[in-house]
Parts: structure tokens; C-alpha cells; sequence
């Protein structure tokens, strides 16, 4: 079945700087698709552009297999589609004013406008607020209501740019949960752009990374958390500790490989000179005050503490034992090792908790774990 | 001082008996100065709006040129507005000259770069993602510039108000292209200085308290729309 929405080698320059290059997009019917990258990686741009916004220097955009360019006038395109941004973006009159807009655009008739906007007000809870002025709610209030405004219209593609950045923790559970439910009772696909990996992961049938406009990668969250493209999207997904180096020396059931001139035993096969790339996840560190020698774990190293940074219910500790490393330790452990920055302990890590993310110049058996 | 409260003391009385002379007097200048104010307003929210939401090369030009027109010295539009209808000027044909009508044509003159600016300020205050917004409904032209007007409304007013007051408060285009015609182009600000001149000054403090009382009403009618909507 072709894809509601496609693009194909789109690009769009701002100010004579190139800022989108994606050469392939799609989204299925009914799909949730997140894109996910860091401020300025193009997720708002790539949005704009969907929506005929912004002007695309060159590329094509498909909307259930036609030309885009062939919709005229352009806010016949658009009103297949609604979105909501970061900050809410109300308009100057009432709640309902707000919610009716996008009907009132779509020339609805007045009943079935009524019907709508209380069915959507509804839907978000915020049936009370009818006849407020808009400008006076709170921050998760606004975002209700422009939630509400975007639904009302029953969108084909909902297009959703950060639109629970701007909210405290429960707020923006409590908003998350109306969504999910909201989308559960419609057709409606979505493009949703966050930086928040935890919110992609929760909400996506797929997930597509960007970076510097591109598109680095994309599909199903779980591919892309066991097979990230390269180091950028594998940071993403929380991988702290990404290193590189050569396999040494191929042992039975594991292997040897040299990374910035220690040796880091990982389980699995590999050929001889392969190039590696693989990471460790910070719950997987051991530290101790002690030189571990009786124990499982088979990566073993003196290590100096280079900063502590307190993370809510548990600590970051830095390490660098010839390579950096990070830890996350308890605050109970770090009350009884008493660790300070700057001091010298001991690290381990079993040779089944690295996980290989590349693996370049592979001959024969053995690939990515 | 005598001559101050002196003034002051027959000019209320003139006011108090409902002169006639005044009365047309100021009914005329309202009638001159709203209309012109009125097509000032199509023009510079217009133009103000379409130099704000376009891209054009030498839109900084255009912008400047607005700017500059928002103090555009009375007497130096009195004067060309007089050179094109001076009776042998590109528009004599059309018999303007000394009539209400071009008193209107110079007010507008005065007026219509100071509600463009203004408007242009405003519309350009519009946060793009506002903007960004209301096309994403799915809005076309029409209902986008109704929209974005309607979130300008209190600066578009505040344009208004100005362009009222610069139109209603000029005395030298009004002179030069009316000719302070009595009970035909004689407006507020012609008369006071005209009745100055002559030495009738509790004539001209009347005129002008009433040219204020006029200014203040106005103005105290926008002002209160404006924070009506506001609030």
C-alpha cells in the first residue's frame, strides 16, 4: 500500500545555509512516526516543509501518491492536516473561538462545528474553559486546548513539533495519556518531533533520527536501540560509553579488541583486524575501592573519578581508565564508598555486558549481537 | 494674564451659547478628519500588512520611505497636494482645489504613512510561529490577513488613533489646499490660527478647547474599545 505522506530529496536552505537534506520520508496510514534529534537537527524544518510552509529549493512531496504541488490553492493541502507547536499559539478570543477555527475554515456547518468542539473539549478536559479567553490559561491548559483545536478537525496527519517540552512532569503525563487515548479513538497518523527519547519510545511505531537535516536513520524503535547507525544515534539512545578499536585476538567465546590502548575483552566472534565499534551501559560499571581480582567480570582497570553528577535517585560517576567510562551508582553506594572526584578506584565490567554496535571487515561467522 | 483669563471667561461663554459659527466649525473638521482617517485606515493596514508579511527587494527602502512619511511636514504636503490640483496641475481638471474634499486629500497624505507604520510594526510583531500556526489550520488568504488583523487589533488601533490625531491636529496643508473658507473649508485648527491672527483670542481659546474636547473623545472612545479587548 503506497504511503499517506512521502518526500523524496527535499531540501530547504534558510538564510543561504542549507538546513533540511532528507532524501527519503514516508509515513503509513494510522502510523506514529517520532522524529527525534537535538535542537537544530531539522525535525521542525522537515514539519514546515510537510505542511507547505516553507519553500523547498528542490524535491518532492507525495500526499497519498500525488504531486503536492498539483493542490492549489496551497491551504486546500494544508487543511488535511493540523499541528500543534511548543508553545501553545492561541489565538486572542475565547477557548471555543480557539477550537472552532479550523472548522470554521473548513466551512463545517455550525451544528456539526458545536458538536465537534464539545466532543474535543471534552476528549481533553477542559469543557470548563469554554468561554475563557485563551491568553489567560496556564501552560497545560493552552496545550489542551490547542490539542483540542488540532483533533476537532480530524486530521489525516497530525503534525506535532515538541508539543510537551514547555510542561512539568505531571502535566505532561496527564496530557500524554489524553493523547494516547485521543489517538486510540481516531484515524489519524502523526509526525511528532521531540528531543525526549522516552517519549519517542512510548508513543512510535517508528522512530527516524536527524541530525544536521538528514535523516539518519529510521524505523522501529527496537531495531534502532539494538542496531543504531553510528555513534550519533546510538547516543540517543542512551548509550554513555561509545568506543572504537581493533580485534586482537580471537578467543573461545569472546574476543580481544584494543581500544585507545587498553584491551577490552567482549563475548561473541569476531575476525582478527576487524574494526569495532561498541558501547556499555552505565548501569553495567562496577566500581570499587578495591583492586577486583576475584571476580567474573574479565575487563578489569585502575581508574581516576573525574566528575559526580548527582541524577535524582542515583549518581553519574565519570571515569577515565585510559578511556572514559561511565558509571551510575546509588546514593547508598556512594554513602559507603564515600567517592570524590579526582580519586582513584578500581572499575570491572563482564565481557557480556559490552554490546557491539559495529563491526567492520567481518570475515565468516559471527556479525552484530 | 488679564488677557489669558479674559479669553478663557469669553470663550466659555461662546461655547456656553452654542455658537453656531463653532459648531459647523467642528462638525466639518470631524467630518474632514474622520473620513480621512477612514481611508487611511483601508490604506495603511493594507500596505502595512503586505510590507510585513511579504519579501520583496527593496522592501527596506519601502520601509524607510513608511517611516519617513510618519513625520512628514504639513506645509510640504500642503504644497504638492496644491501643485497637482492647482487648476493647471496634473489633476486641475477635477476641480479640488479649495473644497473640504481636498482638505481630505492632504489629511490622508498625513495620516496614511502613520497608521502603515504602525501597522507594519504590528503585523511584523506577530510571532512567525502565530503565523505559522493560523496557515496550518488550513486558512487561506483572506481569512489568514482577517486573523492576523484581528490578533493586531490593539496596536491597529493605537495606528488608528495616531493617524486621527496627526489628521485632525494639522493646520498647514489644511490652509494652503482649503483656503479657510468660512462656512465652506473652515476647520478647528484654520479658524484658531486665523482668529490668532486677528487678535480674537477668546475666539481661537474656544476653537481651540474645542479642537482638545474633540481630540479627547475620540480618542477616549478607541481607548476604551481598545482595552475592552484587551481585558
Amino acid at each position: 500500500m503506497a504511503p499517506l505522506l512521502e518526500a523524496r530529496g527535499i531540501r530547504a536552505v534558510r538564510l543561504g545555509r542549507p538546513v533540511l537534506s532528507v532524501e527519503e520520508f514516508s509515513l503509513g496510514e494510522r502510523e506514529f512516526l517520532s522524529l527525534v534529534g537535538p535542537n537544530g537537527s531539522g525535525k521542525t524544518t522537515l514539519i514546515l516543509s510537510l505542511l507547505r510552509l516553507i519553500a523547498l529549493r528542490e524535491g518532492t512531496i507525495l500526499f497519498r501518491g500525488a504531486d503536492v504541488r498539483t493542490v492549489r490553492p496551497v491551504h486546500r493541502y494544508r487543511q488535511n492536516f493540523a499541528a500543534v507547536f511548543q508553545e501553545p499559539l492561541l489565538l486572542n478570543t475565547t477557548v471555543y473561538n480557539n477550537v472552532a477555527e479550523g472548522l470554521r475554515i473548513r466551512k463545517r456547518g455550525g451544528e456539526e462545528t458545536e458538536a465537534s468542539v464539545h466532543r474535543s473539549l471534552e476528549r481533553f478536559g477542559i469543557s470548563g474553559l469554554r468561554d475563557r479567553n485563551a491568553r489567560g490559561l496556564s501552560a497545560g491548559e493552552s496545550q489542551r486546548v490547542s490539542l483540542a483545536r488540532a483533533f476537532a478537525v480530524e486530521p489525516e496527519v497530525l503534525f506535532l513539533d515538541e508539543p510537551f517540552s514547555s510542561l512539568d512532569a505531571p502535566s505532561k503525563e496527564l496530557i500524554l495519556r489524553d493523547v494516547e487515548s485521543a489517538l486510540g479513538e481516531s484515524q489519524t497518523a502523526v509526525v511528532m518531533a521531540t528531543h525526549d527519547m522516552a517519549e519517542a519510545l512510548r508513543l512510535s511505531d517508528r522512530i527516524a533520527v536527524m541530525g544536521s537535516g538528514r535523516i539518519l536513520q529510521a524505523g522501529p524503535p527496537d531495531e534502532l536501540m539494538r542496531h543504531p547507525a553510528d555513534e550519533f544515534v546510538a547516543s540517543f539512545f542512551g548509550y554513555e560509553t561509545i568506543l572504537r578499536g581493533a580485534v586482537e585476538e580471537v578467543l573461545e567465546g569472546s574476543f580481544l579488541v584494543s581500544a585507545e590502548g587498553r584491551t577490552v575483552e567482549i563475548a561473541g566472534s569476531a575476525a582478527p583486524g576487524s574494526d569495532v565499534t561498541f558501547s556499555l551501559s552505565p548501569e553495567s560499571i562496577l566500581i570499587s575501592r578495591e583492586p577486583l581480582e576475584r571476580v567474573s567480570a574479565r575487563n578489569r582497570f585502575a581508574a581516576r573519578i573525574d566528575r559526580i553528577i548527582p541524577a535524582g535517585f542515583y549518581f553519574k560517576v565519570h571515569l577515565n581508565c585510559g578511556f572514559p567510562l561511565v558509571s551510575y551508582i546509588t546514593g547508598h553506594s556512594m554513602g559507603l564508598l564515600d567517592l570524590r572526584e579526582g580519586e582513584e578506584v578500581h572499575c570491572a565490567f563482564k565481557s557480556t555486558a559490552v554490546r557491539v554496535l559495529q563491526m567492520r571487515g567481518l570475515q565468516g561467522g559471527g556479525g552484530r549481537q | 494674564m488679564d488677557l489669558v483669563v479674559q479669553g478663557i471667561v469669553r470663550a466659555a461663554g461662546l461655547l456656553a451659547s452654542g455658537d453656531r459659527e463653532i459648531l459647523e466649525i467642528t462638525l466639518l473638521s470631524l467630518r474632514v478628519s474622520g473620513g480621512a482617517t477612514l481611508i487611511s485606515t483601508v490604506i495603511g493596514v493594507t500596505l502595512g500588512a503586505a510590507v510585513a508579511l511579504n519579501r520583496f527587494p527593496g522592501r527596506n527602502i519601502a520601509v524607510s520611505l513608511i517611516n519617513t512619511g510618519m513625520g512628514l511636514p504639513p506645509v510640504v504636503v500642503g504644497l504638492w497636494v496644491t501643485l497637482f490640483i492647482w487648476r493647471s496641475g496634473p489633476l486641475g481638471d477635477l476641480g479640488l482645489l479649495y473644497t473640504p474634499t481636498a482638505i481630505v486629500v492632504a489629511q490622508v497624505v498625513i495620516a496614511a504613512p502613520i497608521v502603515t507604520g504602525i501597522s507594519l510594526a504590528a503585523m511584523q510583531n506577530i510571532p512567525e510561529k502565530l503565523r505559522f500556526q493560523i496557515l496550518s489550520l488550513g486558512a487561506g488568504r483572506a481569512r489568514y490577513l482577517a486573523l492576523l488583523v484581528r490578533e493586531a487589533r490593539l496596536p491597529l488601533l493605537a495606528g488608528v488613533m495616531a493617524g486621527f490625531g496627526g489628521a485632525l491636529s494639522e493646520v498647514g496643508a489644511s490652509i494652503m489646499v482649503g483656503g479657510n473658507i468660512r462656512g465652506y473649508t473652515r476647520v478647528l485648527t484654520t479658524a484658531t490660527v486665523m482668529e490668532t491672527g486677528m487678535g480674537n483670542f477668546e475666539v481661537a481659546i474656544a476653537l481651540g478647547f474645542v479642537l482638545l474636547v474633540v481630540a479627547f473623545i475620540i480618542n477616549y472612545v478607541l481607548t476604551s474599545i481598545q482595552q475592552r479587548i484587551r481585558s
